[in-house]
């Protein structure tokens, strides 16, 4: 594994490398380099299997960490392509001509955290939410018990979080005392 | 060209564009729009297939999904990495002890925790169990989607059987919460290894029947072989694993490629086929549902009756992982099965992302496959690719 890296960092910019295991390995590349880099994974190296594609919010440096796994069936090692992008005008380019299903994991994106991938299939088309009209809600900055109570009706709870008392100023008001144990 | 060829007159049919893909014009007012779900008895669990017909062929399909969204990945980011744990393990309820192992793998892996012999014999043994379980609802509920209804009835029988065995060994038939950060929750009860045969025995049984009633069966076989066959080339195109690529010829299995908890001690080898219609993927189920069996036996013959079931863990309301990541793989009854986590020094996670085989395989690949299908064909395809929604939707 390390001598892909190897060959890879001459002519990619490579950094934050962990060989986490034998045969797995994450790296970070630039923006710029991530397409040209995992296109090379899949056509030269071997990383035919698509894994995953997924996002990390890092809201207090005001990135996004977009993460591309990709496994290689037959020397059976997986890399892990990490890049940052601009959280205020979060936009990647498409690489959903690669494989078949990244398309689906951008249309995802699109919706949970609202990054954009210009020329994406269907990329505005709902996916998981319907007429959501919130900021997109996998960003660290949505506050989902925020949203509940401003959305939902409200609803009664009990003022005791003592189940026994609870239980007993339901079902045997006349005989509860009126004190409520905390 | 015998007697009695009709040649079907395709000229009504939408004809391919420049792209390759069938030009659909719904203002022609020559095809019908029909909605297979969310609720109905032809798809696996809560989700919807718009398809739009022309006849009974079907000419173009989407799946619609979120009727079962609860944003588990963002409930995960706000508790403590033990709590995480009943909230992880609800994303895929046909299976869920593959979750509680990636999810516990990946929180040991980010901690540097090493778990004790004996844990991950048991983990192995529930991990076989489950899959034991998922295969005895699936494997005669693809003979369910032809109107063999007797097979399902024995499967989950069958199944009960396995979820007794769950029940007594961690308290819950379909959640079990017996792993652990750190291991599994305890030893297996007294007695637990004999009543387990006495089951297995009955399922040996049920694996005879099974193929005498739906494999041998020439309404089965009309109905599924050489129907929505797979094409190797799509395997890695569509990110297909599991029983599904086996069938069209990839051994891939994570437990053997990627070994994890005692697998590489256990005698086994994937079940390879070279044509991938309904009929073989089933086919590939019901051999390893008989290999699922052969494991379970193999597991309770060779592991330690006692030993050390759970390392040492911090304190779990203060529990802080540093900063990392990890991706975690195991096979569950469906493929990959894989979970992704970052850590950033806090007790809770900031990132978990679930990858489901279905994600894949109900959604790009389904969508495709379904093109040029009949109608009555959906639910045993979809039952073939054993798609399951709360894994696309997490």
């Amino acid at each position: 594994m390390k001598n892909l890296i190897n060959k890879l960092s001459k002519v990619y910019e490579l950094s934050d490398v962990v060989y986490q295991r034998p045969n797995f390995t994450y790296a970070t590349t630039t923006k710029e380099n991530t397409i040209s880099l995992i296109t090379q994974l899949r056509d030269l190296e071997g990383f035919s299997h698509f894994v995953l594609l997924s996002c990390v919010d890092w809201i207090e440096d005001n990135l996004f960490q977009l993460t591309y796994i990709l496994n290689n069936p037959t020397q059976k090692y997986d890399i892990a392509i990490r890049c940052m992008i601009d959280r205020n005008e979060a936009a990647m380019t498409s690489a959903h001509y690669l494989w078949e299903q990244i398309a689906t994991y951008q249309r995802e994106l699109k919706e949970m955290y609202g990054i954009e991938f210009p020329g994406s299939p269907r990329l505005n088309e709902n996916f998981i939410l319907e007429g959501w009209d919130n900021i997109p809600p996998m960003r660290r900055d949505f506050d989902t018990k925020k949203y509940s109570e401003e959305t939902f009706f409200p609803r009664e709870r009990p003022s005791s979080n003592d189940p026994a008392t609870y239980m007993k100023s339901r079902l045997h008001p006349d005989e509860w005392d009126g004190k409520i144990a905390e | 060209m015998s007697l009695f060829h009709i040649e079907s007159d395709r000229s009504k049919y939408p004809q391919p564009g420049d792209d390759g893909k069938l030009v659909v014009d719904l203002d022609s007012h020559k095809y019908v729009k029909l909605w297979q779900g969310p609720n109905h008895p032809g798809v696996t669990g809560n989700m919807a297939i718009e398809l739009t017909l022309a006849g009974d062929e079907i000419v173009q399909a989407k799946t619609h999904v979120g009727y079962l969204h609860r944003g588990f990945e963002k409930l995960i980011e706000r508790r403590l990495f033990l709590q995480g744990m009943q909230t992880s393990i609800r994303m895929c309820v046909a299976e869920p002890d593959t979750n509680e192992y990636v999810y516990c793998q990946c929180v040991e892996e980010l901690s540097g925790i090493e778990i004790p012999e004996m844990a991950k014999w048991i983990r192995t043994l529930v991990l076989e169990m489950s899959r034991l379980q998922s295969f005895l609802r699936v494997v005669p509920g693809q003979g369910g989607t032809t109107g063999l209804g007797i097979g399902v009835q024995w499967g989950m029988y069958m199944r009960e059987l396995i979820l007794d065995r769950f029940e007594e060994l961690t308290g819950g038939r379909i959640y079990h919460m017996y792993f652990t950060p750190g291991g599994v929750r305890g030893l297996l009860p007294q007695g637990f290894k004999k009543r387990m045969e006495e089951n297995l025995k009955e399922i040996d049984d049920f694996i005879i029947r099974i193929d005498d009633l739906m494999y041998s069966n020439a309404v089965f076989k009309k109905r599924t072989v050489d129907v929505a066959v797979i094409n190797p080339s799509w395997v890695d195109k569509y990110g297909i694993v599991g029983p599904v690529a086996r069938s069209a010829g990839f051994n891939r299995d994570v437990r053997k490629d990627y070994p994890y908890l005692i697998y590489d001690q256990l005698d086994f080898e994937p079940k390879v086929m070279n044509h991938s219609d309904i009929y073989n993927r089933s086919r590939i189920r019901w051999y390893e549902l008989q290999q699922s069996v052969d494991l379970i036996r193999q597991i309770m013959a060779r592991m330690p009756e006692n030993g050390d079931f759970k390392a040492p863990t911090p304190n779990v309301l203060h529990w802080e992982i540093p900063k990392g990541e990890a991706y975690v793989r195991a096979e569950s009854s469906r493929g990959e099965y894989g979970l992704y986590m970052v850590t950033d020094g806090s007790t809770k996670p900031r990132r978990v992302n679930l990858r489901g085989p279905s994600y894949t395989q109900a959604v790009c690949l389904l969508e495709d496959m379904l093109v040029g299908a009949n109608i009555a064909d959906v639910h045993s395809i979809m039952v073939s690719l054993q798609t399951c929604p709360p894994e696309i939707e997490r």
